[in-house]
């Protein structure tokens, strides 16, 4: 039974939600501009009960050990980083799903690779992440597979969103999806090549084999 | 290469934690591994998971400082929020340990003179308190869930209460108490 999800945002800071729980309310907490308000303050609550709890001092080999590792990551991850120029919400959608998703508010979950499409696309060298505006974004792999990140309201009844891959200017049909609170992560059918575009548009139920419709999300073009 | 980054607030040296340098891990790791440990220690009361729970925190602090830079929240309380979400994450792996009577939990072993600041001494005073000041029940969701690491459903079977009774004792708990840090002017003292 669906209950106000609301009320679950200090339970949440205290990391006592278990892990659906703790997904659905992610996915409200990436709508709900309350909600990340007031997680703001609940944390530095949290936070003070962690200084709350007895000091104890760890050992010097675990110091070194984290900054050997630090080092030795810093050669290898730094040119892997993904690209600075996220919008926050793609930063979000994609971290939603993904790993650290700071932005709205979901700091800490999800930092080991889960195997959500998203991620899989996002860990191979060359992935790119390119902004559909506010909505989201998709995420491009070096071969041309393709996973949108898109907080989009679920479509209207009869209706269905169709993605598009549209290059010199034909449009592809690449899948239709329905849409649902929070976070839609949808596989783009179709390879998503250099000089592509992807798009969505809303379509009649069954979808369409060209857009009846001006595309309302538009990525900018993959490289 | 010498530099000194103790005049520098939190999230300064974070910013420079954000463009890969490791002295400002290290300084972050100065002002924060002792509290880090502690709360660690205290939820898996095993030394060598708190070890991998802080490490494995203060990783995710280095691989990702750059996008936290925009939350402008405080450096500490995204530290503190990692460490505890792998301790909680290793903890709910101990499936044995879970099954344990709640009041079996020993208490960490009380550390040796643990250097640390005086702010943060004085903010432990301030947070011990404040939970003084909260209903029973209250602070034994909030003391419960934070520190054993258990979710609300299952502290609702183990007290034999509603979970609505526990969440919203876990939400006026948090707010009560954050109320009650605010009120002692915690929020100037840490700046
Ligand atoms: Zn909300």
């Amino acid at each position: 039974m669906p209950e106000d999800p609301h009320s679950l945002v200090a339970s949440y800071a205290l990391d006592a939600l278990d892990e659906r729980e703790e997904k659905e309310f992610e996915q409200h907490l990436a709508l709900c501009e309350r909600c990340r308000e007031e997680l703001a303050g609940l944390r530095e609550a949290a936070a003070a009960l962690a200084v709350g709890a007895p000091p104890a001092k760890p050992t010097l080999e675990l110091r070194q050990r984290i900054l050997d590792q630090a080092r030795s990551e810093r050669q290898n991850v730094v040119p892997l980083r993904r690209p600075r120029r996220w919008t926050p919400v793609l930063a979000a959608t994609t971290a939603i799903a993904a790993a650290a998703a700071i932005v709205l508010g979901i700091w800490a979950t999800s930092l080991d690779n889960s195997n959500d499409p998203l991620e899989s696309v996002l860990s191979k060298p060359g992935s790119k992440l390119v902004s559909m505006g506010h909505y989201g974004g998709v995420a491009v792999g070096p071969d041309g597979q393709a996973v949108l990140a898109l907080a989009v309201p679920p479509a209207p009844a009869s209706k269905t969103y169709e993605a598009w891959v549209i290059r010199a200017g034909k449009a592809t049909p690449a899948g239709l999806f329905s849409g649902r609170p929070g976070t839609s992560i949808v596989k783009v059918s179709k390879p998503v090549g250099a000089g592509s575009v992807v798009a969505v548009t809303v379509e009649p139920s069954g979808g369409s084999p060209q857009p009846t419709s001006k595309p309302f999300v538009l990525s900018g073009a993959v490289s | 290469m010498d530099r000194d980054l103790a005049h520098l607030t939190d999230e300064a040296v974070l910013s420079l934690v954000a463009e890969s340098d490791d002295e400002a891990l290290a300084e972050l790791y100065d002002r924060f591994g002792g509290v880090a440990y502690g709360l660690a220690l205290r939820i898996l009361r095993d030394e060598s998971l708190a070890q991998d729970a802080v490490q494995e925190a203060f990783l995710a602090v280095w691989r990702t400082a750059d996008r936290f830079l925009a939350e402008r929240a405080r450096a500490s309380t995204w530290i503190l929020t990692l460490v505890h979400r792998r301790s909680v994450d290793l903890v709910r792996r101990q499936e044995q340990r879970r099954g344990e009577p709640l009041e079996s939990a020993p208490e960490p072993v009380a550390s040796e003179q643990v250097e640390e600041q005086a702010a943060i001494r004085f903010q432990r005073q301030v947070v011990q308190e404040a939970l003084r000041q909260l209903p029973p029940d209250q602070r034994e969701a909030l003391e419960l869930g934070y520190y054993a690491g258990l979710t609300q459903s299952e502290l609702a079977e183990r007290l034999g209460q509603p979970l609505g009774t526990i969440k919203s004792r876990m939400f006026t708990g948090l707010t009560r108490l954050r109320d009650l840090l605010a009120q002692a002017g915690l929020e100037e003292s840490l700046r």
